[in-house]
């Protein structure tokens, strides 16, 4: 099933799907014993003529035995998860990019703030539903919205994060390591053209990212 | 209290007025109760109206809610039949490296032929029927939405906004709470009636009422509600966002009403299970439908305020130019606050949905096993740690919402905690069973596949609960394929299993076993090829609330998957009118039931059948807990609660 996943190209969120596997497999252990039990029981102790179910009331033991070894595993996937969540969701320190997010009915759109790295300004730069980032640098999204929640979610970043009216969320970050051009879906319900709203992340190398920097504000 | 009320009804058994009715009378005075009472043993004739439409009859009221139910079903799943059409058949964009593009498909029997969509000349009945409403200037509901048989983007919002509000509050809680709930409080804890008959047919006739009030929203200009059952602000709040404008205003006002109804019955069931319970029934030999019910009405006591609250709210803000959940950039409220309330309801509502159906799946296990429960008290437990583990876990809805990371990490530990319980109850089950003589009824068969969909359900919530998973499988598939397996593949199969059961006490005869028999197998194949596949779509990071997954160059992959899912989902609708005609057809022709057919040990049974207004001939005396199978020494493999201690092992009817 988790060949489904498409391709993780974020450094950020390369333990995630580690962390997806583990589940993976716990819960087909646990679904195959279940399951299994339930199946030999349902065999084993089918009404046969002449056969008297066995009167049993339960088994404080057993109580605890199954509620101690559910707590464990279930703390011990949280105590897993902490550092993962940690890391996918503060804030970047010292980005090497920061672009500016904004969902609008139904489009993403990017503001780069220039070479005086001031967003605001007169050098921003507003380009819609295109995402231009070089590889292997860490590139933090200053998330808003202009309208309703919107959800920008980049699958093979393994990245989501909901977009609000009026606050500006600045845990969005990734690292790609691999050049290409991805999607950027919606993924909140936002409207009639929900379905469609679509921006592309386009991951260049460093020369490519350069001379599309030098195109856009020409000294 | 309770203790001594109980040993006062045991030396007043055998007078004639019991004190359950004494006590009553004191708290209601209304006509019609006095009225039941004198007549509790006479057979007494009511008119057609006083007996099948304004009945004041727990059962009669029961029966009402599990048709009112059932037809809001068929309303639900038709919704989603339509949308998966789309799912199915959507038109595929010109893409850089897609797929060629290709036209939608217009609805089968209403969507019009080939050749009016390419030179629009009238050969179909459809045809005539698109051509008479594109002439018209009054059928703009069906021009804005439906141009020519094909679901378009707003429509489609509306239609899944509609069958997940239809399905969560018009389908499993009035048949789980109000027909259950109605049927099977008073005559398993052994009393005449409800506490309160009169606020139970207002709770029931309040709930007709939100139906209609939100039937009447797909016929308003602009449609019907399309912001997700959910409502999320902002865009509930403002039509300028949907177009919707009056839609979303009565489906709030519809929820609104239906708050009122469940408030209503919630009171009535806490009462009845606290004050009414016959003399020995004591809490600890209480079946465990009535503790999932009685706990589940608490939870429907404190929960459902909190979303008639925030409803309120957001009529405020529609109507009232108020700004709870907006803002501007000078200040105003918040669209988080929605989320929050909605989810604080939300979430003890999703155990609302759930815990009557384990209630019942205990009883058919247990009795079908011919064993006690495994686990009884472990199991009250279990409930009780559920619901009110319930109240700590809304903010896992809202992991990617903006809400402050910290709280992620918090609403993560107490949502992962709940396998806990979830896995207490799993394995009692099994327990159960665990050198049982297992009959394989069709009831039972529907508690088992309870068992093992809730299974499913349980552990696809594990990957969701976690934070860093959620951040990727949060609103894709994943969780409508979770959602699915939990309240179909656990609530309804309970509801199925419980019908079919309890069918032989509420009308007197047995449902047809090989229609049942064929319904459930089909039921089960084709809900597991329905939503099965969803949780692949899911890990494929497709989105839930998209109208055409064709539109994404990485969900291309998925068509022949959704197409999958589409037959799947339409087999599994048309299968539902086996079980309605079997239902139908078995009130009227069915083989007649004896008293006690499944020989269970609960009051509900030793009633006589058809039950009488009044329910018992007498109040019965409870002498033991609800799960006394193959006790070891007796000869009978059962031993009804209401049996005398001592009495001759040739126990049976």
């Amino acid at each position: 099933m988790l060949g489904w996943l498409p391709e993780n190209i974020s450094t950020f969120a390369q333990g995630v799907d580690g962390l997806f596997r583990l589940i993976y497999w716990i819960t087909v252990v646990v679904f195959v014993l279940v399951i299994g039990t339930l199946i030999i029981f349902l065999i084993k102790y089918r009404h046969r003529a002449g056969h008297r179910a066995e009167y049993i009331e339960g088994s404080t033991k057993l109580e605890i035995i199954w509620t101690a070894v559910t707590t464990v595993i279930v703390f011990g996937l949280a105590m897993l998860s902490f550092p993962q969540w940690n890391n996918l969701k503060s804030p970047a320190e010292n980005p090497d990019y920061v672009v500016q997010v904004r969902g609008e009915q139904f489009n993403w759109y990017m503001i780069y703030p220039g070479p005086d790295n001031e967003l605001g300004t007169e050098d921003d730069l507003e380009l819609e539903n295109e995402l231009y980032v070089p590889v292997n640098k860490v590139v933090q999204i200053l998330l808003t919205s202009k309208d309703v929640i919107h959800s920008f979610f980049i699958p093979n970043l393994r990245q989501k994060q909901d977009a609000l009216p009026n606050r500006t969320i600045d845990t969005l970050k990734f690292r790609a390591i691999k050049t290409g051009r991805y999607e950027i879906p919606c993924a909140e319900l936002c409207g009639f053209g929900h379905s469609g709203m679509l921006g592309y992340l386009i991951v260049q190398t460093q020369e490519e990212y350069d001379a599309w920097v030098a195109e856009q504000w020409p000294e | 209290m309770q203790e001594n009320e109980n040993m006062s009804h045991e030396h007043d058994n055998d007078e004639h007025h019991d004190h359950a009715h004494d006590d009553n009378d004191t708290i209601e005075h209304t006509h019609e109760h006095d009225d039941d009472e004198h007549h509790a043993h006479a057979h007494h004739e009511e008119g057609f109206i006083r007996k099948y439409i304004f009945s004041l009859d727990h059962k009669m009221i029961g029966k009402q809610f599990l048709i009112y139910g059932l037809i809001m079903l068929f309303v639900g799943g038709g919704l989603a039949l339509l949308f998966r059409w789309q799912l199915a058949y959507p038109e595929t964009p010109e893409l850089e490296g897609g797929k060629p593009a290709k036209a939608a498909k217009p609805l089968p029997i209403i969507g019009p032929s080939q050749k009016y969509i390419d030179d629009g000349e009238v050969v179909t009945r459809a045809d005539k029927m698109w051509e008479r409403i594109f002439d018209s200037d009054k059928a703009e509901f069906l021009e804005v939405n439906m141009p020519s048989g094909f679901i378009e983007p707003h429509f489609y919002n509306m239609l899944f906004t509609m069958h997940a509000t239809i399905m969560v509050f018009f389908v499993v809680v009035p048949i789980l709470v109000g027909a259950f709930g109605n049927f099977l409080i008073p005559l398993m804890i052994g009393t005449r009636d409800m506490a309160f008959p009169v606020l139970n047919m207002l709770s029931f006739w309040l709930a007709v009422l939100a139906a209609v009030v939100m039937a009447a929203g797909f016929f308003v200009p602009g449609g019907h509600a399309s912001a997700g059952w959910t409502g999320y602000a902002p865009l509930s709040v403002d039509p300028q966002w949907t177009g919707v404008n009056w839609g979303l205003n009565l489906w709030a006002i519809s929820l609104l009403i239906q708050g009122f109804s469940s408030l209503v019955g919630s009171i009535n069931y806490i009462t009845t299970i606290i004050n009414m319970r016959a003399p020995g029934m004591t809490w600890l030999r209480l079946p465990l439908v009535i503790w999932s019910l009685f706990i589940v009405a608490i939870l429907l006591l404190l929960a459902f305020p909190v979303l008639s609250s925030a409803l309120a709210l957001l009529i405020f803000d529609r109507l009232a130019g108020t700004t709870f959940f907006t803002s501007t950039a000078e200040g105003g409220g918040s669209a988080l606050l929605w989320q929050h309330l909605f989810w604080f309801f939300g979430h003890p509502e999703v155990y609302i949905l759930i815990l009557p159906g384990m209630g019942i799946a205990s009883e058919l296990v247990a009795v079908f096993s011919r064993k006690p429960i495994f686990g009884y008290r472990s199991m009250v437990y279990a409930m009780i740690a559920i619901a009110f583990l319930g109240w700590v876990v809304w903010g896992h809805h809202m992991f990617q919402s903006g809400m402050r990371p910290g709280m992620g990490a918090f609403f993560m530990t107490t949502t992962m905690l709940i396998a806990v319980p979830s896995a207490i109850k799993t394995f009692n089950w099994l327990g159960t069973m665990f050198r049982g003589s297992i009959r394989f009824t069709t009831p039972m068969l529907h508690a088992i596949a309870f068992v093992s969909m809730f299974v499913i359900g349980g552990l696809s919530g594990i990957y969701m609960a976690n934070t860093p998973v959620d951040v990727y499988i949060h609103d894709t598939y994943y969780i409508v394929a979770h959602i699915h397996y939990v309240v179909f593949g656990g609530s309804l199969f309970a509801i199925f299993g419980g019908i079919i059961f309890w069918f032989p006490k509420m009308y007197g005869r047995y449902m047809n076993d090989t229609l049942s028999k064929i319904h459930f197998w089909l039921t089960f194949i084709a809900f597991n090829c329905t939503f099965f596949p969803m949780h692949i779509l899911g890990v494929g990071g497709h989105m839930r609330r998209i109208s055409n997954p064709m539109q994404y160059e990485y969900l291309q992959t998925f068509e022949g998957m959704n197409l999958f899912i589409t037959m799947s989902a339409f087999t599994l609708g048309f299968v539902q009118l086996i079980l309605v005609f079997n239902f139908v057809w078995s009130i009227y022709r069915g083989k007649v039931a004896e008293k006690n057919p499944w020989n269970v040990n609960t009051l509900e049974w030793e009633a006589p059948t058809p039950v009488p207004h009044g329910n018992f001939a007498q109040i019965p005396n409870v002498y033991r807990g609800p799960y006394e199978y193959s006790v070891p020494g007796e000869e009978s493999d059962f031993i009804p609660q209401a049996q005398p201690e001592h009495a001759p092992a040739s126990a049976g009817d």
